[in-house]
């Protein structure tokens, strides 16, 4: 492996001073899973790794009727997975958890990472912005709380200003009568990264849809959400007509593009088939 | 390049490694330790050939620097037999049911299996599946893999083998 500088910071001033300090050459590291892949296929320049997993009060999982699932930086998605009944209140995140990767990866990967890195196939980023998540900041004088809808910027990258560490995600409690779902298309099951995903998170009341919202995975800079296509659900009895035309609209509110995994051309026409599928897969599963 | 002083316990032995902070747990393990049952494949947390179990939990040794590891309860695939001449089920199970063939994956195969039994000696081929999903075999087509998790999977259940 290329060498690098380790570092093992105490608490969030110091990580911070340190990844001022040291400059473009220095990164955090959580799990690691991405970065030292990166680091051995030389595909980011690493002088310094700022290691995150002593600082304390990163690696909670909590979940509270009134506030919502809160987890912190170095939660890894096996953890995740495995919290107590988050399949039941989030299981669109808990798909996108048990198709990462693999379960050794999972063991190590942090969720926060997963966003942090800000691919646009990132798995736990559709759920996350369907739900509402938001990200809660560190940085001298004063963190700041991002709704995770308006964290990325482009592909690896994100709001996050030099020296600024992400340190949690919070996610809404769901809504009484709430459905949701994410399907990862790609050509295998498993150690696949998704060539489109898409996650639904819907709010019913006696069968009438009041409120919509999907994201749509590699089909843009960053993970997107489909607006119109929501509106169209929106106050619709989420029959085949409605469900079809939201799925016609979002395929319009895509922005794909062609590389070695899938055509942009392809792409857009999964968006349309995984949204209806994802709608129906979300009704199936009662929240 | 400075090196720091590794204390960790492999294989239930309290072990001591002297790491600079680039180096990856697999390469300390097989340089520094000397163990190399743990394969290394692909470098990069794809094939799974160097699982190993760090704390109860089946990880990529190759994905995990070895300074991350301090203090840690390591497995490696040179831990599984309980003593020198006795195999442990999932090994006598490979053996008769030929699921080696290169035998480059089935370092990491055992230790994902052991983890898959510890928690479930009687799993389904889609547990099976689920659990194998990180690791690559080339040779096999896996079958005879399968063959050789489920009768050890039976022994261990009948004997109440703690694996």
């Amino acid at each position: 492996m290329r060498r690098f500088e380790y570092h093992e910071p105490r608490n969030l001033e110091e990580v911070s001073d340190l990844l001022t300090t040291l400059g473009n050459g220095a990164f955090i590291l959580a799990g690691g899973t991405d970065l030292l892949v990166e680091i051995r296929e030389r595909l980011r320049d690493v002088k310094h790794l700022v290691d995150i997993k002593r600082v304390p009060g990163l690696s909670g999982v909590d979940y509270a009727d009134e506030t919502g699932l809160r987890f912190g930086a170095m939660v890894t998605a096996g953890q995740l997975e495995a919290a107590p009944g988050l399949a039941a209140r989030y299981p669109n995140l808990h798909g996108a958890l048990k198709v990462l990767a693999s379960i050794q990866v999972r063991n190590r990967a942090t969720v926060i990472g997963n966003i942090c890195r800000a691919s646009p196939s990132a798995d736990t980023i559709p759920p996350l912005i369907a739900d509402g998540a938001a990200i809660e900041t560190w940085r001298p004088g004063g963190g700041r709380v991002i709704p995770l809808a308006d964290f990325f910027t482009g592909p690896g990258r994100s709001v996050l200003t030099p020296g600024e560490i992400a340190t949690a995600i919070t996610v809404p409690p769901p809504a009484p009568g709430s459905r949701r779902a994410y399907i990862k298309h790609g050509r295998r099951k498993a150690m696949e990264l998704a060539t489109v995903g898409v996650a639904v998170s819907l709010d019913t009341e006696g069968g009438t849809c009041t409120g919509a919202r999907i994201a749509l995975g590699a089909v843009g800079p960053v993970v997107l959400r489909a607006p119109r296509a929501e509106a169209i659900l929106v106050g619709s009895r989420l029959d085949a007509a409605a469900v079809s035309a939201a799925a016609e609209q979002a395929m319009q509110e895509c922005t794909p593009i062609s590389n070695v995994r899938s055509s942009a051309e392809y792409r857009r026409e999964m968006v349309g088939v995984l949204t209806r599928r994802a709608v129906s897969q979300a009704m199936e599963v009662a929240a | 390049m400075k090196k720091t002083l590794l204390d960790l316990t492999v294989n239930g032995e309290s072990r001591s490694f002297a790491v600079e902070g680039h180096r990856s747990l697999l390469d300390a393990l097989r340089e520094e330790g000397g163990l190399t049952g743990t394969k290394k494949g692909c470098d990069v947390g794809d094939c799974g050939a160097c699982t190993v179990i760090v704390n109860g939990q089946p990880v990529n040794a190759c994905l995990m620097l070895a300074i991350e590891a301090q203090g840690a309860e390591i497995t490696t695939v040179e831990g599984l037999q309980a003593s020198p001449d006795e195999l442990h089920p999932l090994q006598e199970a490979f053996m008769e049911h030929g699921a080696s063939q290169c035998g480059f994956c089935t370092p990491g195969i055992l230790i994902m299996a052991k983890c898959l039994l510890d928690e479930n000696p009687l799993p389904t081929d889609e547990e099976i599946r689920f659990g194998l999903s990180g690791n690559i075999c080339r040779c096999t087509g896996y079958t005879k893999i399968f063959d050789a998790i489920r009768s050890a999977g039976k022994r261990m259940a009948q004997q109440g083998v703690e694996a």
